[in-house]
């Protein structure tokens, strides 16, 4: 009994390794080689359309919303100390450094990256993968790398827009609701918060985020079982896997950049 | 006509996304305003400088003038030298000037406070890379708790 466990053990470590192996082969194949500006243009356009413009609307609704939760609730605690003039940043600081990023990288995941897992698998399990290789079509320039570059560029977008709009949220339930002052909700934000440190590596977190959570969304559709069966476990397992990698990389991150 | 739309709606999405940027960069972090003017530098030596941080705001009566730029021990006295960026529109400070280290609120950060001194004829105005002579410290509030313990001692 113990053998079978340690067989187990065994062929998962193995199967794990050879899935990084395949994500990693992927990537290479649909990201390295020459650029083909003409024909990639269009590609990319749409699927900016489809993962970028489309994420929209959940994202700036769920950011208008965590701002203003933030407000209404960093307002209690503050006005305790009777330093509700410290709401703003507050507000910015968190949206800016943990929430914009992480928040808008799991929406994006359930989304998109699921999204985007379901028409690869499907792709697959229908054999238009296969269709264009017989055509002399290279699916992973065709459908990956499109969809990769949408995701790395959209993301960092998106994020910024959510914490645009949190801030906005913040002002909304703080200053006309609440009733701190609107100049100082501004100004000690602006006394508080820095380029480099707040709003630049809130960015490079989305960056990274993005790649992430592309690349297991890319990589368990184009890795998934081609059964129907197949296609709903790897949607699944894009959700879960990606959420949970990118909270384990912000942790890093955050100790990178802020806990020095 | 599809393509036309789709490509106009991701125009739209960039453009709003770098709205969004120029919102936080500008309003939430205020950065390129502050940072844009010509600046001269000052130099002061204090007893101990407290919280004071590399750029805490300088203040004339409340206004903000400049922001410190770095801070050094001397090597030969040990004492904190403190390098003040000010912004070269305030460029006419006699060297009678003084400055403190103080205290924004009770508990808040810690910023220098220039007080402008009197100008007679043999008073010279403060140009790039001068010192400010007179100085005074930060108050630690340990030393002021120990002080009025040893008072009331006696």
């Amino acid at each position: 009994m113990i053998t079978e466990k340690l067989q187990n053990l065994g062929r998962s470590t193995i199967d794990n390794l050879a899935g990084f192996g395949r994500s990693g082969v992927m990537l290479f194949g649909a990201l390295v080689g020459k650029p083909n500006f003409r024909k990639g243009w269009p590609l990319l356009v749409k699927q900016l359309y489809v993962i970028g413009v489309l994420s929209l609307l959940i994202i700036l609704v769920s950011g208008l919303f965590i701002g203003m939760v933030l407000a209404l609730q960093g307002y209690t605690v503050l006005v305790k100390f009777g330093a509700e003039g410290m709401l703003g940043p507050l507000v910015a600081l968190s949206l800016l450094r943990e929430l914009g990023p992480v928040v808008t990288a799991l929406l994006f995941a359930g989304r998109a990256g699921s999204a985007l897992t379901a028409e690869i698998g499907l792709m697959k399990a229908t054999e238009q993968l296969s269709g264009m290789e017989m055509m002399a079509v290279d699916p992973l320039r065709r459908i990956i790398a499109p969809r990769f570059w949408a995701g790395v560029i959209s993301m960092p977008l998106l994020a910024m827009v959510f914490t645009a709009v949190g801030i906005l949220g913040g002002h909304l339930i703080g200053v006309n609701w609440l009733g701190v002052d609107g100049g100082s909700y501004w100004s000690t934000m602006q006394a508080n918060v820095d380029l480099y440190q707040d709003v630049v590596n809130g960015l490079i977190k989305s960056v990274v985020f993005a790649v992430i959570v592309i690349w297991i969304a890319l990589h368990k559709g184009f890795d998934a079982v081609p059964t129907s069966e197949g296609i709903s476990r790897a949607t699944t397992q894009t959700v879960v896997t990606a959420s949970l990698t990118v909270l384990g990389f912000d942790f890093i991150l955050t100790a990178l950049m802020f806990g020095g | 006509m599809t393509t036309r739309k789709i490509e106009i709606l991701v125009g739209a999405f960039i453009v709003l996304a770098v709205a969004a940027f120029l919102m936080l960069a500008l309003k939430v972090a205020n950065a390129g305003i502050s940072g844009s003017g010509q600046s001269y530098v000052l130099y002061a030596k204090f007893e101990n400088i407290g919280g004071l941080k590399v750029r805490s705001p300088i203040k004339v009566g409340g206004v903000v003038v400049g922001r410190v730029a770095s801070i050094d021990l001397d090597t030969v006295y040990y004492t904190p030298v403190v390098k003040m960026e000010i912004n070269e529109q305030y460029s006419n400070f006699p060297e009678t000037s003084s400055v403190a280290i103080l205290t924004s609120g009770l508990l808040g950060e810690q910023y220098l406070g220039l007080q402008p001194g009197f100008i007679d004829e043999t008073v010279q105005i403060l140009a790039d890379g001068d010192s400010i002579q007179d100085t005074r410290s930060a108050i630690v509030l340990e030393e002021l708790i120990g002080q009025f313990l040893f008072n009331r001692g006696n």
